[in-house]
């Protein structure tokens, strides 16, 4: 199943170019889905507003290899490891999601596009890829919404109180799930559960893109945004009006470290 | 001043929610992020806007002697023991202050009741309170008030 390319398949009874219609559809979805959010939240507004009061503020003018060094250090250092979330579990289970989903999205672009042809012949890479992104997502996901919710575990809700912010979380799980388990009966050849399966995979995929507007999903655009406003705010010496660091204060000692929460 | 939190700085670590002692942090239903949502409830003790690992909470002055464009800030730095805040005034004025962080690690200083001697009905019925007066850094004997005086004028 592993090394088995489910799309190629499935073109068998859905022609190809459906499916990369398919694809297409839904990366429209969400280009229109994250402009709607844009014009509607003024956020876009609100961060070019912010980044010119904090110019006004700057203490030095950054030069453009330093914005560069900037950028690309945050990039690498907060984006790609998601280093806002301190070190722990919730770090830990945004990773497996996060680069779990690209290699899940990567691998079915790459498939449906490249590997749909009847003359095609997929290299074993690409459903490996697949498949593991697919299981990577759930893993962390998974854990995420059934353990680590903010709302569950500093509110004390219940694991089963579903909001509005789970549209992102709960559609992307049943993409992955669905379509682990739609590969999983493709291979085993059973009919009839297969196509059901890849009703709701496809499903799951129209709600995840077709819901931008309403969840969570333009975060993995605006939170890399902020992150490197935040650390040329703090190189131009504006810092969004934070004091600057402590200097020299050993004379002040304890240096008490904070409990983490833990009351439920 | 009540507290109010940056959208775009907060990732939902749930860190104010839990140590709100007026409870009014919560998480949002829509974005999963922190919000006040009482100001009018806020106890000011800034507990939430020190707790901030992202620095995404911030004050929001009377706007009687704080008009909008000001800015109050902290910085908390456990490794060094400090904890700064920075008052940014409307015309530009900024004041900086650096304190040393006093949180006691937890349980420190919890009297342990059960470990100390039962007060007998003479203390009991004293105007001192417990651990009086060594818990007031003195042992000098504190001034009464005679219980009596209290009645004065109640009596028509």
């Amino acid at each position: 199943m592993f090394t088995t390319n489910p799309f190629l398949e499935l073109s068998l009874s859905v022609p190809s170019l459906a499916l990369k219609a398919f694809v297409i559809v839904m990366v429209a979805l969400v280009v229109i889905g994250t402009m709607l959010d844009i014009i509607h939240k003024k956020n876009v507004t609100y961060f070019f507003n912010n980044a010119k009061k904090a110019k006004q503020s700057a203490k030095k003018e950054l030069t453009s290899s330093e914005r560069i060094g900037i950028i690309s250090k945050t990039i690498v250092h907060d984006i790609a490891t998601t280093s806002e979330l301190g070190m722990g579990k919730r770090r830990a289970a945004h990773l497996l999601g996060m680069y779990g989903t690209i290699l899940f999205w990567l691998g079915s672009a790459v498939m449906i596009f490249c590997y749909t042809s009847a003359s095609a012949n997929t290299p074993i890479f690409w459903p490996i890829i697949w498949h593991i992104g697919a299981i990577m997502t759930c893993v962390g996901g998974y854990w995420f919404w059934l353990f680590l919710r903010v709302d569950v575990s500093a509110e004390a809700h219940s694991v089963f109180r579903i909001i509005t912010a789970d549209l992102f979380v709960l559609s992307l799980l049943a993409s992955s799930t669905f379509g682990l388990i739609w590969s999983y009966l493709q291979y085993q050849g059973i009919k009839g559960w297969d196509s059901l399966f890849l009703v709701l995979f496809a499903l799951s995929n129209i709600i995840l893109f077709g819901g931008v507007y309403w969840s969570k999903f333009a975060h993995m655009f605006y939170k890399p945004g902020a992150a490197i406003q935040k650390n040329l705010a703090e190189a131009d010496g504006s810092r969004d009006n934070l004091p600057p660091p402590a200097d020299a204060p050993e004379q002040f000692g304890l240096g008490i470290k904070r409990e983490a929460p833990k009351h439920y | 001043m009540s507290t109010f939190v940056y959208m775009t700085r907060c990732d939902g670590c749930g860190h104010c929610v839990d140590i709100c002692p007026s409870d009014i942090m919560h998480i949002d239903e829509t974005i999963r992020r922190a919000k006040n949502i009482e100001p009018n409830f806020c106890w000011e003790c800034y507990s939430c806007v020190k707790a901030c690992p992202n620095h995404a909470i911030d004050v929001r002055g009377y706007a009687d002697f704080a008009p909008m464009g000001h800015s109050v800030r902290v910085r908390r730095e456990e490794e060094k023991g400090t904890i700064s805040w920075r008052i940014k005034f409307r015309n530009g004025t900024e004041k900086n202050f650096v304190s040393p962080i006093t949180t006691k690690p937890w349980g420190k200083f919890i009297p342990k009741l059960a470990e100390g001697e039962t007060p007998n009905q003479g203390e009991i019925n004293s105007q001192i309170l417990y651990n009086e007066p060594h818990g007031l850094n003195t042992d000098k004997d504190l001034p009464t008030i005679n219980k009596d005086s209290f009645k004065q004028g109640v009596y028509y």
